[in-house]
């Protein structure tokens, strides 16, 4: 709930033909669009506009964990900072972290620590930066959704896409993702997280009162989101690299039987040894050029 | 249109199937139950049975073996600390330098702010990196200029056999270290130099074009004629 | 390259290129970068304007509310500049507290806009000493490829120039479009030894030993000036310097204007 609004009469916020305010049905999103890759100096990046909302998501990392002592010397960090700017709200907002952005970027590191290949980066942090440029509710289901993307942008080994989309209830109906109005004036609103590939939550909350059977519903609207996310997620990644396979191939030539010869070494596969099941082996060399 | 939706369709996304039973899991994968999935961005490839992921993007993991272009930022008395653009910093000690240091005279040979190419001699299991200077090839770096591109992008830059980098150091004359942590150093006339730069951002930016190696020759051959510069 | 250090084989190549006039990414040096700008980026906010000049990239934001002038300016509205160093423009900004550096960016900015009286701040009046519009710029830094100064002020003076001031919300008549009455252009130099370089880049920023950012209107006139770091000028760079920002102002100043 971004903004606490003054009521000022009964709003009707879904009508008898189950017409929303803004035209949409009970399950339908709103406009959604995301461009991978978007900043300069950042490892990964995103940007996403889903209805009113325009969130930039960026990762660094892995880097070295600072300062020492939160150091893990056994995985990664998976820390995010999630940030309102002043002028993304009707009222502005003074710069600084409040409670809530601190809960909401508690909740989105403890979501993607889920995913990301900790192990195979001890000490170090991948740091996850997401910045609510224009808010219309459902802001960390956007900056959760953009910062999936800002981290396979940045080559940070994990095991899926993860997507989040609110639903919740107004009116007396279940709906999916509710706009500003919506969540104000609604009786309900449950923010959900899904890994891709296995349907695991690893974010979840609510606030308002839904019965078993309303939540279970607001459930499966979100689980179908979370599919039409996937799909924008994995689109705007394809488009930010446009590549043919056989020309990678062509000059990324395929290994050598082992052991390579360091002068015209190529992609040579190399014996890992340690876990190949839980953690993803590492890059093989390609040679040092010298002179 | 038809050849860049296939293309496109090649690049698998994290979680993505990309082998069953009977291949085995190379890097960039994991195994899940009997099925192999991509853990990172990038372009499934498989030989000899094993598949693999080439990643469009990636931070820098040392190696060993590798050669990396890094610079000094911090000494002690029996070592240097480099930055070598990885997520651990990369201590250099004293008595794998080329020269013979005394304790404490560290600063009579590398200061803050030099840059060198060195070799990763050694990375341990929980990630600590010691670099060596005892190469023939490793050297403090004078003069020439530093640029950087993604550590991904290497493998390209270098070519099959070294194919690439060849060509651009032939027609631009020019002396190019390329370090796996991403770090170049060029050396050379400042026309060359400014020619090599070029191509290299270009390579970086179209590492995944068709006709990369032709493009570059071309763009290459425009910088450098009439300028002295000759292959 | 390194985040924070620029090694000195750089440095030797920076400063060689910059004695024969040019620079690592082709520029002269009274070049600016590429300067674009996009009006009305966000709809939450009275005015907005993202710029970018080269790969430096910020979003600045215009709030407007009402609430008590000064009491030494009882009939005039308030204005207020921050900047942000948003942690995902750099790896070397750390969320917290303001630092100096984004402070000293802040409040330079404001005095170009405050002292060339972009903004007719007594037409900002709604009833003396009791009520006046009180007028936010927030800088947010998106990425960061060097000179702050420049582009913090180039997205300000460009969300100024399209903000509405929400009257209608407040009860006090209609919209009306911020009254713009004049056009200040920020211009920022590097000294490097002996050279110096108009809107430098990270390293030449890095590699700095001075800087001078002065902020001209349309007329040439000189609104503000900040010198910075701990080098120096000579009196003949800084008059050097007011001529060059008068002459970039003037290339600069149609694109904030959105002609």
């Amino acid at each position: 709930m971004e903004d606490i609004e003054h009521i000022e009469k009964e709003m009707k916020l879904i009508d008898e033909n189950g017409v929303r305010l803004d035209g949409r049905k009970f399950d339908q999103l709103r406009p959604i669009r995301i461009e991978a890759g978007v900043l300069k100096r950042a490892d990964g990046s995103a940007y996403i506009e889903w209805g009113g909302n325009k969130v930039l998501a960026a990762v660094y990392g892995p880097r070295e964990a600072h300062p020492r002592h939160i150091q893990d010397p056994a995985r990664a960090l998976v820390q995010c900072r999630y940030n309102m700017a002043p002028f993304s709200v009707s009222d502005r907002k003074r710069p600084g972290p409040d409670r809530r952005s601190v809960e909401i970027s508690k909740v989105i590191s403890e979501a993607f620590s889920s995913v990301v290949f900790k192990e195979q980066f001890p000490r170090t942090s991948v740091d996850i930066f997401i910045e609510v440029l224009q808010a219309d509710a459902g802001t960390r289901c956007a900056g959760l959704t953009a910062a999936s993307v800002a981290l396979a942008d940045a080559g940070v080994p994990m095991r899926d896409l993860v997507a989040a989309c609110a639903s919740g209830k107004i009116g007396g109906v279940v709906c999916l993702d509710l706009n500003k109005e919506e969540d104000n004036f609604g009786d309900a609103d449950c923010p959900m997280a899904v890994v891709h590939g296995t349907g695991e939550i690893v974010l979840l909350q609510m606030d308002g009162h839904l019965t078993f059977d309303e939540f279970q519903k607001a459930m499966e609207l979100s689980l179908g989101a979370a599919d039409r996310l996937f799909e924008l997620q994995r689109d705007a990644l394809r488009r930010r690299y446009s590549v043919t396979l056989e020309e990678i191939l062509r000059e990324s030539p395929p290994p050598v039987a082992p052991p390579p010869e360091p002068e015209d070494r190529d992609f040579a596969p190399v014996e890992e040894p340690g876990p190949q099941d839980e953690a993803p082996p590492r890059d093989e060399d390609f040679g040092p050029e010298g002179i | 249109m038809e050849e860049r939706g296939a293309a496109l369709r090649q690049i698998v996304i994290p979680g993505e199937a990309v082998g069953g039973p009977g291949l085995k899991p190379g890097p960039g994968t994991f195994k899940s139950g009997d099925q192999i999935l991509a853990a990172q961005l990038g372009v499934r490839t498989e030989h000899e049975g094993r598949v693999s992921i080439i990643p469009l993007n990636g931070r820098y993991i040392p190696q060993r073996g590798d050669a990396v272009v890094g610079e000094v930022t911090d000494l002690g008395p029996s070592h240097w600390l480099v930055d070598i653009n990885a997520p651990y910093p990369a201590p250099l000690h004293a008595t794998e330098s080329p020269w013979r240091v005394e304790f404490g005279d560290t600063g009579r040979y590398l200061k803050v702010g030099d840059a060198i190419l060195a070799f990763v001699l050694s990375v341990d299991e929980i990630k600590r990196i010691q670099l060596t200077m005892q190469d023939r090839d490793a050297r403090k770096l004078n003069g020439g200029m530093l640029m950087e591109i993604a550590p991904t992008k290497v493998p390209r830059l270098i070519g099959k056999q070294g194919s690439m980098i060849t060509m651009v150091k032939e027609l631009t004359q020019t002396r190019i270290y390329v370090g796996q942590n991403g770090r170049i150093w060029i050396d050379g006339p400042e026309q060359g130099a400014a020619a090599a730069v070029r191509a290299i951002h270009f390579i970086e930016e179209r590492a995944q074009a068709i006709g990369l190696t032709e493009a570059v020759r071309d763009l290459l051959e425009k910088e450098t004629r009439g300028t002295g510069v000759s292959s | 390259m390194s985040e924070e250090i620029v090694s000195d084989l750089m440095r030797a190549h920076i400063y060689r290129l910059a004695q024969r006039g040019e620079r690592v990414d082709g520029r002269g040096l009274d070049e600016p970068r590429k300067l674009t700008v996009e009006r009305r980026y966000v709809g939450t906010a009275e005015g907005s304007a993202r710029a970018k000049l080269g790969n430096t990239d910020v979003l600045v934001g215009i709030k407007m509310s009402t609430g008590e002038p000064y009491p030494d300016t009882p009939d005039t509205g308030v204005l207020s500049t921050s900047l942000e160093l948003v942690p995902m423009a750099s790896p070397t900004f750390e969320a917290g507290p303001p630092r100096p550096e984004a402070i000293e960016i802040a409040r330079v900015v404001d005095r170009g806009i405050r002292e060339s009286k972009m903004v007719n701040v007594e037409k900002l009046c709604i009833k003396p000493k009791e009520k006046v519009w009180i007028l936010f710029i927030d800088i947010h830094v998106l990425d960061y490829d060097g000179n702050l100064f420049d582009v913090g002020s180039y997205g300000a003076t460009a969300a100024l120039a399209s903000t509405i001031v929400p009257a209608k919300a407040q009860g006090l008549g209609e919209d009306f479009p911020l009254p713009v009455e004049h056009w200040p252009v920020s211009v920022t130099f590097a000294k490097i030894k002996d050279l110096i370089l108009l809107d430098p880049d990270l390293d030449e920023e890095r590699m700095a030993e001075a800087r001078l950012t002065v902020t001209t209107d349309e007329n040439g006139d000189i609104r503000a000036m900040q010198k910075g770091l701990s080098g120096s000028f000579s009196f003949d760079e800084v008059k050097r310097c007011i001529e060059t920002s008068q002459k970039v102002g003037r290339q600069i100043r149609p694109i904030l204007q959105g002609s």
